[in-house]
């Protein structure tokens, strides 16, 4: 057992764990963070993505030991003060989801996508959704969220 | 993934005493193909040597010859660099198309190379370019490196420190991604080089090769229709679910026609 230290959603947390112990295990089983979904388990559909210091990753896909000191945001950190952040609200409005499986990761690359890249495209937004799968909506209305936050997102 | 031991050195220094005195070792770089082989259980090693944290191994440097990357390099850092952009533009377009926007926040240049996966990308570009791998023991020329799949010229305990890029007068890169993985298929990497043209193939033999009948005909004539009736044989090529050999072959000469195409020629 190894002890591991990060900052998670601005929280100091500290936890003895294995060092076979991924991100995403770390999240869900040692703080309970269950909002970050393990879907594929093989670096391919984006359900678990979360953010290592402001850059979206695969969380089934990192080792815990790797994120020792690092800052780390899920899901459960966007909103402030009870209020959604605006790519959550954008997603509500747009409905964005059906099933939502694929939602936490989808919104933790979309903001991250918004934050890198001023002035998206549609053709941008679709693009940089290359490492998120959604088996139900066909995309179209998370695309359209991601380009409804891209204008609000900031203010 | 079975168990292992996890150690994170802050020098190469301490890494290389590290993967010197535990044979059953492994480095982990970004860990994008390592950490997938550990959970299939493909691997398993006594011990992982975590090399994301040393300094030395990081960052890019451009000059008006060459654009040198430390092997910790992320691929998403030498995709947005607007000096690789404008050096060589053909290597950050590599880069941009690695994997997906997660997989470039964490994936390196090293890894990828000390890997030598047959559907990775920057085998191309380093063998297309005649790049020239340092290690911590040596340089080894991109024509020495690349041996067989997942084979290259590094000994065991070698540590990749940065790869040197010479700038082309012109480069191009191309590949037919698997529809659905995305890993490459058959990629080519096309340069007009001061040592003459280069023709590198990734994705579709055991490792990188050189095409030597497409990098004469456009000596001879830089321009995507020289490749136009050339065929590269199907023999030694890989054959999969994904593809067969002769397809392969064929995506050979159009992307390679493609990739000259975007050089310019």
């Amino acid at each position: 057992m190894a002890t591991v230290s990060i900052t998670v959603n601005g929280n100091k947390v500290s936890r003895d764990v294995e060092p076979r112990t991924l991100l995403v295990q770390y999240l869900r089983e040692h703080l309970g963070l269950t909002g970050t979904h393990v879907g594929c388990d093989t670096s391919q559909c984006g359900a678990c993505v979360v953010h290592i210091d402001g850059a979206s990753v695969k969380s089934c896909t990192t080792l815990a030991m790797q994120c020792e000191g690092a800052s780390v945001t899920t899901i459960e950190g966007l909103a402030k003060d009870g209020k959604l952040h605006p790519m959550q609200e954008a997603f509500r409005e747009h409905h964005a989801l059906q099933c939502g499986f694929c939602t936490p990761g989808m919104i933790m690359s979309a903001v991250d996508l918004v934050e890198k890249n001023p002035g998206l495209t549609e053709d941008d937004i679709r693009h940089g959704l290359e490492g998120n799968l959604c088996r139900c909506t066909g995309y179209h209305n998370i695309v359209k969220a991601i380009a409804a936050a891209s204008k609000t997102m900031g203010r | 993934m079975y168990a292992f031991n996890y150690h994170k050195p802050k020098t190469l220094a301490e890494a290389q005493a590290l993967i010197g005195k535990l044979p059953e070792g492994k480095l982990l770089a970004g860990g994008h193909t390592l950490i997938p082989t550990l959970k299939q259980r493909l691997a398993q090693p006594s011990d992982l040597i975590d090399i994301g944290g040393i300094a030395e191994l990081k960052g890019l440097t451009v000059t008006a010859s060459a654009v040198t990357i430390g092997a910790g390099t992320r691929h998403d850092e030498v995709a947005r660099s607007a000096e690789v952009k404008k050096a060589i533009p053909a290597l950050a377009l590599l880069a941009s198309g690695i994997g997906d926007r997660q997989v470039r926040a964490r994936g390196t240049i090293g890894g990828s190379l000390a890997n030598s996966d047959p559907a990775a990308d920057y085998p191309g570009a380093v063998l297309g370019l005649g790049a020239t791998v340092h290690t911590t023991k040596r340089t080894i020329k991109a024509d020495d490196f690349f041996k067989g799949m997942f084979e290259t010229a590094l000994d065991e305990g070698e540590i990749i420190t940065k790869v040197e890029f010479p700038v082309p007068k012109r480069a191009g890169y191309m590949k037919f991604a698997n529809p659905a993985s995305r890993y490459v298929m058959v990629g080519s990497f096309v340069a007009e080089t001061a040592g003459g043209i280069r023709v590198a193939i990734n994705g579709a033999g055991p490792c990188a090769f050189r095409w030597a009948e497409a990098e004469k005909a456009l000596a001879a004539k830089f321009a995507a229709a020289s490749v136009e009736g050339l065929k590269h044989k199907a023999d030694g090529l890989n054959s999969d679910i994904h593809a067969s050999a002769e397809y392969r072959a064929h995506l050979i000469t159009v992307m390679t026609k493609r990739a000259v195409a975007q050089a310019g020629g």
